[in-house]
């Protein structure tokens, strides 16, 4: 029982910190920063910097009209920006955010669930999010939704084969599939990226096509298909769609700080700063977890700068383009990616 | 402690579930959703034996039984999507050429 | 705890099983073994092989219903009639002779193992090592015909489904999509 209650602690407090501190801020950094990409101000009129604007979005979301089309499938169309949110919530619980500290007599790993098949786990949820693209697609009774879902969907398959080679090349010299384990392996040997500069790659532009995200944004694309499978949703339900793209966007890039840079570790200095600030008023074990958790956090905004950087930067992908790319430049790449590194694993390298 | 048997039954009762659909429905789609329900409750069997037998067999079989699936997945819709191309129709009652 | 999670999933399990079985309309079956699938991933993990579970979610579910959920909806395949004059007795004999092969099964796996007890799960039967070893070692044939017989289904699909004549530009995409100006697409 006290099991549970840990488990559903560390649940909260990562879940909300996380998504509480992200959520608002890419909101808001999305347009800013695009702003100054685009030489203009973007919103500066509420509060200082804009800051509330994120506030006013979600007002303005809460009060739309909600339309919505005639469609025979009305359980799947009201069901789809559900399912969106769902798979990118339950793919952060496998990221770790704190060494395993001592609460009490017990040992709690900083992870809301170390499952042995942790990492297979999470890419095996994060296949899911396909559905809830296919389904806005087909029960929006509209060809524009369908055209969309059903190419949103063929983009997300064909670039999960890719991100799963890259993420398998990085855990062949750890040996487990534990991400706490990855994370270990890096405080000794270094961060991933630079034996692993290909997967790493890969892994990058996966990460775009997997969050249809631009340069691979053709299944939401503004000016092509109207607005792709989220056509005919207005309001809350945009509003949800719109949410779980972030968060899918911000568990990649944990996902990506884990894997190549270090997630939580940063050389060593965490441990410095615990040690310096332990005793002052709270336990050892909080001042652990809030570093880690500042220095994942931190890691992770890198990414997402990145994500809105390269929105604005490059134009969209063709579809065929896009195809091309995933099946016959990653693929390859991430095989090749794979062999190269179980080499200097067996020859003793890495 | 759930007992292993109960695993083997309910892979039982997916296995029936899935034969009763295989045979009843008309609907080409469903028939193959009912086939991989029953792989599926094949494979809850093979796990549940390897817990049971304590040996790790089971799920190494339930591996290729994946795989095979999904060979089988593929292939299996070709055909349909031929099959429809052709007869306008997935209803299994209509593909009937070849009957007396 | 254990038995709570199994009554929950195996509920589950049956009841979308029921739908996928008994639904009229493709969309709703597909999407029902979807969820039998997820169920039968978890009750995966209380045996002790959280690997098979989450090849399961990410294969089975991840793949291969998304590729009966694509050609459910390209093909536009509607809800299917009433069936007509044999349909009820049909009906009940597929019933009755299911409750039989249900009886018989489950009568050989009771009788064979019904009362045996396992131990606890240990570290070493959840572990991929052995099973990796295993797979890789004695199971090396078995892996490589595997590997070739998707190449032969990948090859057989893309030949069955393709388009005969000439295929219009954009050559890579999706050989499923049927003929361009047929349907609705």
């Amino acid at each position: 029982m006290s099991d549970l209650l840990v488990t559903g602690a560390k649940l909260l407090v990562f879940l909300g910190v996380f998504l509480g501190a992200i959520a608002p801020i890419m909101v808001w950094l999305e347009r800013r920063f695009c702003a100054f990409i685009q030489d203009r101000p973007g919103p500066n009129r509420l509060g200082p910097l804009g800051l509330f604007q994120p506030l006013a979005d979600v007002f303005k979301f809460f009060f739309k009209e909600d339309v919505t089309p005639s469609t025979p499938d009305r359980a799947l169309y009201l069901a789809a920006p559900a399912l969106a949110v769902l798979p990118a919530l339950v793919t952060f619980v496998f990221i770790p955010f704190g060494p395993t500290v001592e609460i009490g007599e017990r040992l709690v790993p900083l992870i809301v669930s170390d499952a042995p098949a942790g990492v297979l786990l999470l890419l095996a949820i994060a296949s899911l999010s396909v559905y809830s693209l296919v389904l806005a697609g087909y029960a929006s009774n509209n060809k524009y939704s369908l055209m969309g879902g059903i190419r949103a969907s063929a983009q997300l398959i064909s670039y999960e084969l890719a991100m799963t080679l890259a993420v398998v090349a990085v855990l062949l010299p750890v040996g487990s599939f534990h991400l706490s384990d990855v994370i270990t392996y890096q405080q000794e040997n270094g961060w991933n990226v630079l034996p692993q500069a290909i997967g790493f790659l890969v892994f990058l532009i996966a990460m775009f096509a997997e969050t249809n995200r631009l340069p691979f944004d053709l299944p939401e694309a503004e000016s092509e298909l109207v607005a792709g499978f989220h056509t005919e949703y207005s309001a809350m339900r945009f509003a949800s769609f719109f949410m779980s793209e972030y968060i899918a966007m911000t568990t990649l890039s944990a996902l990506a700080a884990t894997l190549y840079f270090g997630g939580w570790d940063l050389w060593g200095i965490d441990d410095w700063l615990v040690s310096t600030g332990s005793g002052l008023f709270l336990p050892e074990w909080f001042w652990a977890g809030a570093v880690g958790m500042t220095i994942l956090v931190a890691k992770a905004f890198v990414f997402l700068l990145l994500f809105i950087w390269v929105r604005w930067t490059f134009p969209r992908f063709r579809y065929d383009q896009l195809m091309r790319l995933g099946w016959k430049v990653l693929l390859p790449l991430a095989l090749f990616n794979v062999v190269l590194i179980a080499a200097l694993t067996v020859g003793g390298v890495l | 402690m759930v007992p292993v048997s109960w695993y083997l039954l309910l892979a039982a009762l997916l296995f029936a579930i899935g034969t009763a659909g295989a045979l009843t429905r008309r609907n080409g789609i469903t028939i193959f959703l009912s086939i991989e329900l029953m792989l599926n409750s094949v494979n809850l069997t093979l796990v549940a034996y390897s817990r049971l037998l304590d040996d790790h067999t089971g799920q190494l079989v339930v591996f290729f039984v994946l795989a095979v699936a999904a060979a089988e997945a593929a292939v299996g819709l070709a055909l349909f999507i031929a099959l429809y191309r052709h007869r306008r129709t997935i209803d299994l009652n209509r593909i009937n050429l070849m009957r007396w | 705890m254990e038995m709570v999670i199994f009554f929950l999933f195996a509920a589950l399990a049956v009841g979308s099983a029921l739908v996928v079985v008994l639904h009229r309309n493709p969309v709703y079956s597909t999407l029902s073994l979807v969820l039998t699938l997820i169920s039968l991933a978890v009750l995966f993990v209380l045996l002790g092989a959280p690997f098979i579970a989450a090849l399961q979610v990410l294969i089975y579910t991840g793949a291969i219903v998304v590729l009966f959920l694509f050609v459910v909806m390209l093909l536009n395949i509607g809800r299917e009639e009433a069936s007509g004059e044999r349909g009820l007795l049909q009906k009940v004999a597929a019933g009755v002779g299911a409750l039989a092969l249900l009886a018989f099964v489950a009568l050989a796996y009771w009788g064979a193992y019904g009362t045996r007890e396992v131990g606890p799960l240990t570290e070493d039967f959840v572990s991929l090592e052995v099973l990796a070893t295993q797979l890789f070692s004695d199971y090396l044939l078995a892996f490589e015909l595997v590997g070739l017989l998707l190449l032969v289904a990948v090859i057989a699909a893309t030949v069955l489904a393709a388009r005969l004549g000439n295929t219009p530009g954009g050559g890579e995409s999706d050989p499923a999509l049927p003929e361009a100006g047929e349907e609705g697409i």
